[in-house]
């Protein structure tokens, strides 16, 4: 238990998937805008991240191992993945079309999220158990929306700052995300790994 | 080789009937008229129809739940157009644009303070009322520009934002954004103004603003149908409205406007360059 705790906190704090591992970095820079869009997109990493590092570690472990072609990993992985959240795309205009509506053009952008393929393979790399890879995932999912919640609100702020010509727009963004990920180095001593 | 093949072929496959199912047994019911009625609208998601955007209102418009006239963007043509689609009769609304009603720059006007904070109107109307000693004035801060999602709003070099009208449809977010209410919806049609918001008397008026309204009431001894004093404020009254251009001149503090003769957002701008 105490292990998975571990992995929980060690994901969200000091090897944040964005900060300082820099996967998905693309969102994390496009979405980061509005508060509330960045809520929604780091809800649907959260749930995609989590039931897409489940199934392809289901897949590697009974059908790529037992069938020896564990080189097929990157394409069945994301072939997996694009169909697992075109399926919850589905579902989620059926039965809740208002997260659809919400969650809008970043539900298939997820299918391509270097983030969501990186957790994945992660998981096999470091060789961890089902319930490891779970804790790992939803750890990088809510170290995702942190980062993004965060990163949300600064910009929001700096919006009605008046920023120097020369750092308007991307520049000041770019250098607000340095600073931030500068702040996470903080939590490196944090949990012994 | 096979093996990769065969197993490779069987996720695809196995991914495929799955999503073919669920797209079967998920399927969303969409009406055509919506979809239509998507393509008419302007597609600007402006929010002006008081609902989240373009697809919701279709599918208000659909349902019944809104009439065909609530956006101000596309004129009488879109209207006619829904109208067509929906099988009902069109009541093309009142053309109505915003208008700043302020004239009091930097130059104008006395301030309070020198604000340094955030650059948003709102923040600095929490801070002991504004910056400016006229408690209704525009502050300039661009807040309204920052809301329009048309870009029709200006703030000059002297910190006064200016509407530009050729821009302008009419939404009302501008209005909605500003924390003291200095921009009204007025008819496309009228060219008579007063431009200003202040309640204060005279004598307070004179102490911090160049172009305050007095409320000395010399605009209603000319023209008396035109136009209404109350509180130490005069305002246009847009239903008789056809001689307020004559009392433009009587004006001490020149804050009756004709936009016939006189264009705000140019005179505005280069007054202050």
């Amino acid at each position: 238990m105490t292990e998975l705790l571990l992995i929980l906190v060690s994901t969200v704090l000091v090897n944040n998937v964005v900060l300082t591992q820099f996967l998905g970095v693309c969102p994390f820079m496009g979405v980061s805008k509005r508060l509330d869009t960045s809520l929604g997109m780091g809800v649907a990493i959260i749930v995609v991240m989590a039931i897409a590092s489940l199934a392809t570690w289901l897949f590697h472990y009974h059908v790529l191992i037992p069938l020896d072609v564990g080189y097929l990993q990157t394409v069945a992985f994301v072939l997996i993945i694009a169909s697992l959240v075109q399926f919850i795309e589905i579902m989620l205009h059926k039965t809740s079309p208002a997260l659809y509506r919400a969650l809008g053009i970043y539900l298939p952008l997820i299918t391509t999220n270097c983030a969501v393929l990186g957790i994945a393979v992660l998981n096999i790399r470091k060789q961890h158990s089902l319930l490891e890879s779970l804790a790992f995932s939803l750890g990088a999912g809510l170290g995702f929306t942190l980062a993004l919640w965060i990163f949300a609100g600064l910009r929001e702020r700096l919006e009605l700052s008046a920023v120097p010509k020369c750092f308007q727009g991307t520049a000041i963004a770019l250098i607000t995300a340095g600073l931030l990920s500068l702040a996470f180095m903080g939590f490196s001593g944090l949990v012994k790994v | 080789m096979m093996t990769a093949i065969l197993s490779l072929g069987a996720v695809a496959l196995v991914a495929a009937l799955i999503l073919g199912w669920a797209s079967r047994k998920f399927a969303v019911v969409i009406d055509k008229r919506e979809t239509e009625i998507v393509a008419i609208l302007p597609g600007a998601n402006c929010g002006a129809c008081g609902f989240a955007g373009c697809a919701s209102y279709a599918a208000a418009i659909v349902a019944g739940q809104a009439k065909l006239n609530r956006c101000c963007l596309g004129g009488n043509d879109m209207i006619v157009r829904i109208a067509a689609v929906m099988h009902m009769d069109a009541h093309p609304p009142l053309p109505q644009k915003a208008l700043v009603l302020c004239r009091g720059d930097n130059r104008a006007t006395v301030m309070k303070y020198r604000y340094l904070g955030l650059r948003d109107c709102n923040a600095a109307q929490l801070l002991a009322d504004g910056p400016k000693q006229c408690p209704d004035g525009c502050l300039g801060l661009g807040s309204c520009a920052a809301a329009c999602p048309f870009g029709a709003i200006e703030i000059t070099v002297g910190d006064l934002a200016v509407v530009h009208h050729e821009r302008c449809v009419g939404c009302g977010r501008c209005a909605a954004a500003c924390p003291r209410q200095v921009i009204a919806l007025v008819p496309v049609s009228a060219m008579v103004h007063v431009l200003c918001r202040s309640h204060a008397k005279g004598a307070q008026v004179r102490r911090y603003c160049d172009t305050g309204c007095l409320g000395c009431g010399l605009c209603k001894k000319a023209v008396p149908e035109a136009y209404v004093v109350e509180r130490f404020l005069a305002r246009v009254d847009y239903d008789h409205a056809d001689q307020a251009a004559q009392a433009v001149a009587v004006c001490p503090n020149h804050c009756i406007i004709d936009l016939a003769v006189h264009q705000l957002e140019k005179t505005e701008a280069q007054a202050t360059l």
